[in-house]
């Protein structure tokens, strides 16, 4: 997929490989790369996988992998949890419902 | 000049001392001391000149509401008697939904005034879109770069809703994976635009907080006639609690029991990718809050302004699942939905309450946004899927980063004490191994009991267990 010079855009990279970790890191976290991601408006047209340049909200040109292309949010209010369901009943009994939940 | 990372890290006090325009080596005594009270003087605002600043902003001043049913709920609970009246300082009213907004008033006016043209803040919390929404109102640029993603790249809902928040007020969010080298980054940032390091420990910082507890009392006074009996404080890195209770204190509340309250988190490693996706709670846990209440100076500037067990009567935790409990107790019998973590200290709140008699007032004093990501629903769903067993039942069986457990009755919600004295040994037992004392100083000795808020026995006897002499 193509992007266009100018289209927002989401850019991946390393920032330090495995071997580079700081010493104080948990055995697991030093199993993987630190990665970075930062979104701009692309320099130049690019297909996803590219190395390219962006120029982010502050100005800055960063450098990285193609990743996204009109990059969204899509965090949302989740699946519903039953449980929740049952709590305001239950305060509510116990508030105004009277003496037999004593 | 380097990037690679010990090149970097080499690099820090010069990068920040430009970074935050402090030169904390004046400060210094040589040793474990410095002065505190003459950094928080000389850097920092006025209360007054503080009240204008967030003024300007429209930081500041929100409401108290006494939350007449969870009162009620607490004294149907309790034993006989008991059951104190619980308040609750609405700080998610402040602009950017947090009282973290206290603190980047300050922040971001004192770079502004010293002429930066942008500024930078590591956080995964509610201090990013606080800074943002600042830096917005003052025209100056902003970076935020937060912890979001594990290493399959997997986002927390709570952090990437509040990226979103960051972005809605201008700013450029750098996101990274888990790890504490995110500091190595942030460095690198710092250096490469100039910016000021809008820090949540810095002096301006944390002098932010006094107003809130400042406005607390005065506020209390006009509503009930006199000083609560308790405030409850949500702690992680500390300046909530420090700013908190230093403003207490300008506004003559001494008789004002200050409580930390944190997530318990225990067990779970801060820096583990495995286990990023595995807590619920991102901030307000004990993951932050006891490491840096035995050691404030590990933050990322070179003294910190926060240093909590100077100011704490009392430091209990709470589960996750009580606070998720307590979330959604006060959206359906006050009608006030806030997001989870605010609520850490409402859920201690309700537990000490129990244990108040009726006359007395507990006042917990923050709240914060709650919105997609960052809402009970979406965290307990994200859990669920990531394995974490939820269900109702006794919340001391919870194991952090396996179960969930909702109370089967908010009679069981139980805040649980943590030991002050040992804490305060951690502290003094951190500062002898950081420099590797032997001897120390009258100096030293006296700053340690301020550290710990202790008198000259305890700390010289934590000192001799230490072998360590004072001269």
């Amino acid at each position: 997929m193509k992007a266009k010079k100018g289209e927002w855009v989401k850019i991946h990279s390393i920032v330090l490989r495995p071997e580079e970790r700081a010493p104080q890191v948990p055995e697991d976290t030093k199993k993987v790369p630190l990665e970075t991601w930062v979104k701009g408006f692309l320099t130049e047209e690019a297909s996803l996988g590219d190395i390219v340049t962006v120029k982010t909200y502050t100005g800055r040109l960063v450098e990285g992998t193609l990743v996204e292309i009109a990059p969204t949010f899509k965090h949302s209010f989740g699946e519903n949890v039953p449980e929740l369901l049952q709590i305001g009943i239950q305060l509510r009994e116990i508030l105004f419902g009277g003496d037999d939940n004593e | 000049m380097s990037n690679a990372y010990e090149s970097v890290m080499s690099r820090k006090n010069e990068i920040m001392k430009k970074a935050v325009g402090i030169d904390y080596s004046v400060f210094e005594s040589g040793q474990i001391a410095f002065d505190y009270e003459k950094m928080m003087h000389e850097t920092g605002y006025t209360l007054e000149e503080m009240q204008k600043i967030q003024g300007e902003t429209g930081v500041g001043n929100t409401p108290i509401y006494e939350l007449r049913n969870l009162t009620a709920l607490a004294r149907k609970c309790a034993k006989e008697g008991k059951g104190a009246r619980i308040f609750l300082k609405d700080e998610g009213s402040n602009p950017s939904g947090s009282f973290k907004a206290r603190r980047a008033a300050n922040a971001v006016y004192h770079a502004k005034k010293l002429g930066y043209k942008g500024v930078i803040a590591a956080t995964s919390g509610n201090y990013g879109a606080a800074v943002a929404s600042q830096a917005a109102m003052l025209g100056l640029k902003c970076i935020i770069v937060q912890e979001c993603y594990d290493s399959k790249h997997v986002g927390q809902p709570e952090i990437i809703e509040k990226a979103r928040k960051c972005e809605a007020y201008g700013a450029e969010v750098v996101q990274l994976s888990v790890g504490p080298e995110l500091f190595y980054s942030f460095l690198l940032l710092l250096e490469e635009t100039g910016y000021f390091n809008a820090s949540l420990y810095t002096p301006f910082g944390i002098a932010g907080v006094e107003t809130l507890g400042y406005e607390l009392a005065i506020q209390m006074r006009e509503k009930v006639g006199r000083d609560p009996d308790v405030v409850v404080c949500t702690n992680a890195g500390g300046g909530n609690l420090t700013g908190t209770a230093r403003g207490l204190k300008k506004a003559g509340a001494e008789h004002t029991q200050v409580v930390a309250a944190s997530v318990n988190l225990k067990g779970l490693h801060m820096a583990s990718d495995e286990q990023f996706n595995r807590k619920s709670f991102t901030t307000g846990h004990t993951g932050f809050g006891m490491p840096f209440t035995t050691w404030p100076d590990r933050s990322d500037v070179p003294r910190s302004a926060a240093r909590p067990l100077r100011y704490m009567d009392r430091y209990v935790t709470i589960t996750q699942g009580e606070v998720f409990y307590m979330t959604e107790a006060l959206a359906q019998i006050e009608g006030l939905e806030r997001g989870p973590a605010g609520n850490t200290s409402l859920a201690a709140a309700f537990s000490i309450a129990m244990e108040m008699d009726q006359d007395q007032i507990i006042v917990v004093q923050e709240t914060e946004y709650t919105g997609a990501g960052k809402h009970i629903q979406p965290q307990l769903s994200f859990a669920r899927q990531n394995g974490i067993e939820l269900k109702f039942g006794q919340p001391q069986d919870e194991v952090p980063g396996e179960s969930i457990i909702l109370p089967e009755h908010p009679r069981l919600i139980q805040a649980q004490d943590l030991d002050l004295v040992k804490i305060r040994q951690s502290l003094i037992k951190n500062a002898i191994t950081q420099g590797a004392y032997t001897s120390i100083s009258q100096e030293d000795l006296r700053f340690l009991m301020e550290e710990t808020n202790a008198d000259e026995s305890f700390v010289k006897e934590t000192l001799s267990e230490l072998n360590v002499t004072v001269k």
